[in-house]
């Protein structure tokens, strides 16, 4: 067999430095996490140089988190935030997102317009109106004022409508000619179509409901509504700062989110790419 | 009364008028066809009438109602399209119930009208598959049974054998032709292929820059074409066309070419002047002993035909010979051409 010549394998050999370089970034910091929760209180994590492995692991860190704080409340909390600010912004945003997208009417490039000019301004800037208009609804510690920032978002209303202009217009001018209503239409025909948009927005929607923690902050403060993130928080300030805890705490509120990211991968990759395409 | 009567049909996009006026009547039963090239307005046409575009000015009725400003599902119409138009996710019994199921029609009658398409397309082994594992022909079919289960009065055809191959076309074009002779239903059909419009068509309305430029039947049309555009658009291949000068004689009239060469005309009559002498390809003779000479620029055998590209007084001209032919490249032979099968058109293009 012909010995591989050094210059075919240089470009390769660079390929995969540059991976791992790339991997060392992303999921390097995850790891490091991972490493702290699962090292014992007779570790020194602090250490130098630092040990990536642990010494004696350790699930203990982990049953203190639980013990220490009613994380249960906290992941039903978030669980069930997330659950339904994902599916109200699947349902809203996709049916506001259908007229821009198909049906024509007057001041629709201007509503389209002043709707992406919407996602340039941080939410930092919005927080104040946002609050006094959440406590003058009477919203503070509900989970529907956890909720209802996310019930539909300009991100979410933008990126169904693009995924409405890539179905052919004439499958939809075919229901039309069947005597079937638009909103009908829009549930029967649309809505399966785009699925694969649908659970990309899933995913986006998911990580940005889950990881939230200004707006839980502002609007909750009763602990028994705590989302994950406020109860990792918490973690921080109770026991003066033990990193092992924190570490077990934020472990354990990223886990939900890999698991809904393995089960959506397919969709979401698939979407992410189309959207890559179609813009 | 008509099946379907337009009045002053107009269209317009922005500024830009694509449709001009057009009135048009089609009676009940009727094979119509919309033929024009690209961007004629044919689509726009069978779309306004579909209530798929708004009509700018004008009115359309279908039997006695005035259905200008209905919306599609209140004409009677129904539309196969280009592209099928299927909705993919759904299994073929499913896309031709569809409509009726989200109308609320009762399911024996639903049922009963599925089974009445799905035998008259041919359609049962494919009833529990999805649009993606049918081939095109197939999927036409379904589009055609989505059409068939609405009972419409008037069916409207956009394009519909484009995607196909040429087998496939002949094959569904047949199909489309019995179907049509088996429900006696008004069909309107659009296309740019004039072998499509010549064989399906009872009436063929033939148009241009959102004009119609003739309406009649199909062999009207390939006999007497009002006009240059006509005769070159309706027949395969186009029909030859050469400037030529009318002079009136006292035996018979004859065209004179920018050469001199002279084309008889016999009794033919037209206003002495410049005109243009059309000559179907079809109806060109080869004859030795003729002094209207040609020189062969191009041998194309068939087998069945043979055509041979030509040059006449400095013009390009085809001439459709049967059976094998052994002219060569280089050759100069005489054509000659009966009087009653040459066109005249004056200068503005209209036929004389």
């Amino acid at each position: 067999m012909k010995k591989p010549s050094l210059r075919s394998v240089l470009p390769l050999l660079f390929r995969y430095v540059a991976i791992m370089i790339v991997l060392l970034f992303t999921v390097g910091p995850f790891l490091w996490l991972l490493s702290t929760s699962l090292k014992s209180a007779g570790e020194n994590i602090f250490a130098y140089p630092p040990m990536f492995v642990p010494q004696q692991p350790t699930l203990d860190n982990f049953f203190r988190v639980v013990e220490s704080q009613p994380f249960f409340v906290y992941l039903k909390n978030s669980a069930l935030v997330a659950a339904l600010s994902v599916a109200l912004n699947l349902l809203l945003a996709s049916l506001a997102a259908y007229p821009l997208a198909r049906i024509p009417f007057t001041g629709r490039a201007v509503l389209f317009i002043v709707l992406l000019s919407s996602m340039m301004i941080p939410f930092q800037l919005l927080m104040i109106p946002v609050y006094e208009l959440a406590i003058s609804l009477g919203l503070q510690n509900t989970y529907l004022g956890l909720v209802l920032p996310h019930a539909c978002t300009a991100f979410g209303i933008f990126f169904m409508r693009q995924a409405f202009l890539s179905v052919p217009a004439a499958i939809e001018e075919a229901a039309i000619m069947d005597g079937v209503s638009r909103l009908r239409i829009w549930w029967f025909v649309m809505l399966p179509l785009v699925k694969p948009s649908l659970a990309t927005l899933a995913v986006f929607s998911f990580i940005a409901v889950w990881g939230d923690f200004l707006w839980p902050l502002i609007i909750i403060d009763q602990p028994s509504l705590f989302t994950l993130p406020l109860g990792v928080n918490r973690l921080a300030s109770t026991f003066s700062l033990d990193w092992r805890l924190v570490a077990a705490g934020a472990v354990f509120s990223i886990i939900p989110i890999l698991l809904f990211f393995t089960f959506t991968q397919r969709y979401f990759i698939e979407g992410a790419m189309k959207g890559a395409v179609k813009g | 009364m008509s099946a379907l009567s337009l009045r002053g049909i107009t269209k317009q996009f922005g500024k830009t008028e694509t449709i001009h006026g057009i009135d048009l009547e089609i009676d009940a039963g009727e094979f119509v066809v919309f033929v024009g090239p690209s961007g004629c307005g044919k689509s726009t046409l069978l779309r306004m009438i579909a209530g798929l575009e708004e009509v700018t000015a004008g009115a359309i009725k279908i039997g006695d109602r005035d259905v200008t400003t209905r919306p599609p599902s209140e004409r009677r119409v129904a539309m196969v399209f280009q592209s099928y138009a299927l909705y993919p996710h759904m299994t073929v019994a499913e896309n031709l119930s569809f409509g009726m199921r989200m109308r609320g029609v009762a399911k024996g009658v639903i049922a009963q009208k599925v089974q009445m398409a799905v035998e008259m397309l041919r359609l049962a082994p494919y009833l529990d598959r999805k649009p993606g594992a049918l081939s095109g022909g197939q999927c036409q079919r379904v589009a055609i049974g989505r059409a068939l289960v609405q009972e419409p009065d008037v069916f409207l055809f956009d394009e519909p054998l484009s995607n196909l191959d040429a087998e496939l076309r002949l094959k569904t074009r047949l199909e489309i032709a019995a179907l049509h002779k088996r429900l006696g239903k008004t069909m309107i059909y659009v296309t740019h292929d004039q072998v499509e419009a010549m064989t399906l068509a009872d009436k063929i309305v033939v148009l241009r820059d959102g004009v119609v430029e003739q309406v009649g039947k199909p062999m009207d049309l390939y006999h007497s074409p009002a006009n240059l555009f006509v005769a070159g658009f309706i027949g395969s291949p186009a029909m030859n066309f050469l400037p030529a000068e009318f002079m009136a004689l006292a035996e018979f009239n004859q065209a004179v070419f920018a050469d001199g060469s002279q084309w008889l005309l016999g009794k033919k009559d037209a206003p002495v002047g410049k005109v243009t002498v059309g000559i179907r390809p079809e109806h060109i003779r080869l004859d030795r002993s003729s002094a209207m000479r040609a020189r062969v620029n191009t041998v194309e055998q068939l087998g069945a035909t043979a055509y041979l590209y030509c040059s006449v007084a400095g013009q390009p001209i085809c001439i459709e010979v049967r059976g094998v032919i052994d002219a060569r490249v280089g050759d100069e032979i005489g054509l000659h051409t009966a009087p009653e099968h040459i066109h005249l058109f004056d200068a503005q293009g209209v036929a004389i």
